[in-house]
């Protein structure tokens, strides 16, 4: 048989086909253009310029904007304390939100009480809960010094003192993210087969941690993973706090990569720069996605 | 050695009495089937034995020793799930290694990485290894060692998961419906292998099915449950001939048992739709005769049953007819050379040996006969 008679001819769709395709397609293609893929292409390349707000020229400066990142103290520090929140609001709100998930999965009442008051911070409004922080950790009027005081301690300034903003800014993410990370553990929970508890019993597995580690732990391994990621993103992204409780304060203690790029962009108008944060924000945010997918992904499915 | 001892188990789930008052003796090395129809607290029974549900009351002893309040790592079990229950995330060998490393290693032994750096971590599991092997290769498994559970056949995570029961040499075998999830010839080839792996083992067995067939060719003896209860335990050829209860004599048995209404006078002679069948039964009032479709041929004399239709199984033939006064289906197996026998008009007359007949009180309880005469027939 000669190798023409083998091979099958490509699919080919008429013209009329290939019209209908691209006009049904078109809306959700017109929007990712506008919305998103546009915007991100005009970031990128006003990182490369020195445009600012309401200038009227602009001209291409190359890499310059990034050298004077590697110069900026301000980013530098911003930089460091953003990786310092996601350090601790990302594992403690993913082991937190593992641990309470675990407890509630092991009570038998108030399943859903529990449930929604821990997700009750993720519905509401970051804003407004900032405001109500802000009064919570007022180092004389709030409720928690208060109580400290009852102990004979001396609460810190916990907003104000450089010591101490970052560790209380990180304490309002693990609240906002903990229920968020509950919600997915308990979906993940309900996911796993009783039967592998009722085996793992007959096993051996006597004690609850060893059911742990040979059925939970493993067959959360996806669910883990994702609200891995998806924390860290979300702690990448830390701004509303900032902007309402510290502006980046004391003495830039709590400035953060998306309030820097706010600051240059709409306090300083220099646009170009603020882009240039901008890319290096969105470089760590698609590695955490790339390290999901390539990396991670691998080795936690098992089907 | 001791067997499975069952004493007077009763489990309550929410108002509903799955068990009542259960009670179930395995000698040791016997293969027990429970069989009954879904619902019936076949399987509550078999995981009050494990372990993994605990009874309101009854007491379990296995291997000669108390276990009704152990966990079910304490009992010395081993079981099969339908659903096979395998880790996904473990390979074959690791998958069977799990009971032994479980047993044979403490917690500090089982870190990864760590533990192997500890004494007397290596040397164990060597050992561990070379019984996993051992249980692996019995089952055909070792080519699959590294494979995990997701890329094997159902059949296959079927051996995975008796290995991992036979594995550890446990006191008894608990299996619930371990073959519902094959199809059909799989499953009466793996019948046949865990009947010769409970031969090999010799430990004592107690096999939850609702299917009658592999309750029949692979147990000892057979436990016919319902409604919580077991209504029989005997061996699978009693079970079958000689059953004590009409709820027994229907479920067992394909096709179904023929059932006719029939009335025991004072004198204790039973009558069928008012015509005597040759039988004394000890008591009176509405009785049951029951009949297997092959205890009975047809008769020259008399027109009783019409026939509805007849079905070749090859071995076989079944007719189906309906008994003429009464109304009721009946079923006929004959040899496929009797067919003949069946008269050209379609009606037929049925007589069945006294010997064969089962009759079962308004209670359907079974009741003894007397026979009047060696052979009866329907009219």
């Amino acid at each position: 048989m000669s190798e023409a008679a083998v091979a099958l001819p490509a699919p080919r769709l008429s013209a009329g086909e290939a019209l209908a395709g691209w006009m049904l397609t078109a809306p959700a293609a017109i929007a990712f253009v506008l919305m998103l893929l546009a915007p991100t292409l005009a970031t990128i390349a006003l990182a490369f310029t020195d445009y600012e707000l309401g200038a009227s020229a602009l001209s291409w400066i190359g890499l310059e904007n990034f050298a004077e990142l590697l110069q900026d103290r301000g980013f530098g520090i911003a930089l460091r304390n953003t990786i310092l929140y996601v350090a601790i609001v990302a594992p403690a709100s993913v082991l937190g939100g593992l641990a309470l998930a675990l407890l509630i999965e092991a009570g038998t009442r108030g399943r859903a009480l529990f449930r929604a008051v821990f997700f009750l911070p993720v519905v509401s409004l970051p804003v407004a809960m900032a405001a109500a922080w802000q009064y919570l950790l007022h180092p004389t009027i709030g409720p928690l010094n208060a109580a400290l005081r009852t102990f004979g301690i001396a609460g810190p300034n916990w907003l104000s003192s450089s010591d101490t903003v970052l560790i209380s800014l990180a304490a309002i993410g693990v609240w906002e993210n903990i229920g968020f990370n509950l919600v997915l553990f308990l979906a993940g929970l309900t996911a796993i087969p009783r039967e592998l508890y009722a085996a793992a019993e007959v096993d051996g597995a006597s004690r609850a941690w060893d059911r742990f580690r040979l059925v939970t732990w493993p067959l959360l391994g996806p669910t883990t993973l994702f609200v891995v990621t998806i924390t860290m993103t979300r702690a990448v992204r830390v701004f509303d706090s900032v902007a309402v409780l510290t502006q980046g304060g004391p003495n830039k203690a709590s400035e953060v990569l998306l309030y820097a790029m706010y600051e240059e962009g709409f306090t300083y108008f220099r646009l170009g720069y603020s882009a240039a944060i901008t890319l290096v924000f969105l470089a760590i945010v698609l590695a955490l996605v790339w390290l999901q997918t390539r990396v991670m992904e691998r080795r936690i499915h098992y089907v | 050695m001791h067997g499975i001892s069952v004493e007077g188990l009763s489990k309550d789930f929410g108002g509903t009495q799955v068990l009542r008052g259960v009670s179930l003796h395995v000698a040791a090395g016997e293969f027990v089937a429970l069989v009954g129809p879904s619902g019936c607290g076949k399987s509550t029974l078999l995981r009050c034995i494990a372990g993994i549900e605990q009874p309101d009351a009854g007491s379990i002893r296995i291997g000669g020793r108390e276990v009704t309040r152990l966990r079910p790592s304490g009992r010395d079990v081993a079981m099969v799930f339908q659903s096979y229950a395998l880790y996904p995330h473990l390979t074959v060998e690791e998958n069977i290694a799990v009971p032994l490393a479980m047993r044979r290693l403490n917690a500090a032994q089982r870190l990864p990485f760590l533990g192997t750096l500890l004494p007397g971590t290596r040397a164990a599991r060597d050992t561990i290894m070379r019984d996993v092997r051992q249980a692996a290769e019995s089952l055909g498994l070792g080519p699959m060692l590294s494979r995990r559970p997701g890329q094997l056949s159902g059949g296959q995570r079927q051996r995975v998961a008796l290995a991992r029961a036979i594995v550890r040499h446990p006191a008894a075998f608990l299996m619930d419906e371990p073959l519902s999830n094959l199809d059909a010839s799989l499953r009466v080839q793996t019948r046949r292998e865990i009947v010769a792996i409970h031969k090999a083992a010799g430990v004592s067995t107690v096999y939850v099915t609702h299917d009658q067939s592999e309750a029949l060719t692979m147990a000892d003896r057979v436990a016919v449950m319902q409604a919580g209860e077991i209504l029989q335990i005997a061996s699978p050829t009693e079970v079958y001939a000689d059953p004590q209860d009409l709820r027994v004599a229907t479920f067992i048995g394909s096709p179904r048992i023929n059932t006719l209404a029939a009335e025991a006078g004072a004198d204790g002679v039973l009558r069928v739709a008012g015509q005597a069948v040759g039988m004394r039964v000890a008591g009176s009032g509405a009785m049951t005769l029951a009949l297997r479709p092959e205890d009975m041929q047809p008769a020259v004399a008399g027109l009783s049953a019409a026939v509805e239709g007849v079905e070749f199984l090859g071995e076989s033939l079944l007719v189906h007819l309906r008994h003429a006064s009464l109304g009721t289906p009946l079923v006929l197996r004959l040899a496929p050379e009797d067919r003949d026998t069946l008269p050209p008009e379609g009606k037929v007359a049925l007589r069945f040996p006294i010997a064969r007949a089962l009759v079962f009180d308004g209670a359907g309880k079974r009741v003894a006969v007397h026979a009047l005469s060696p052979e009866a027939s329907l009219v």
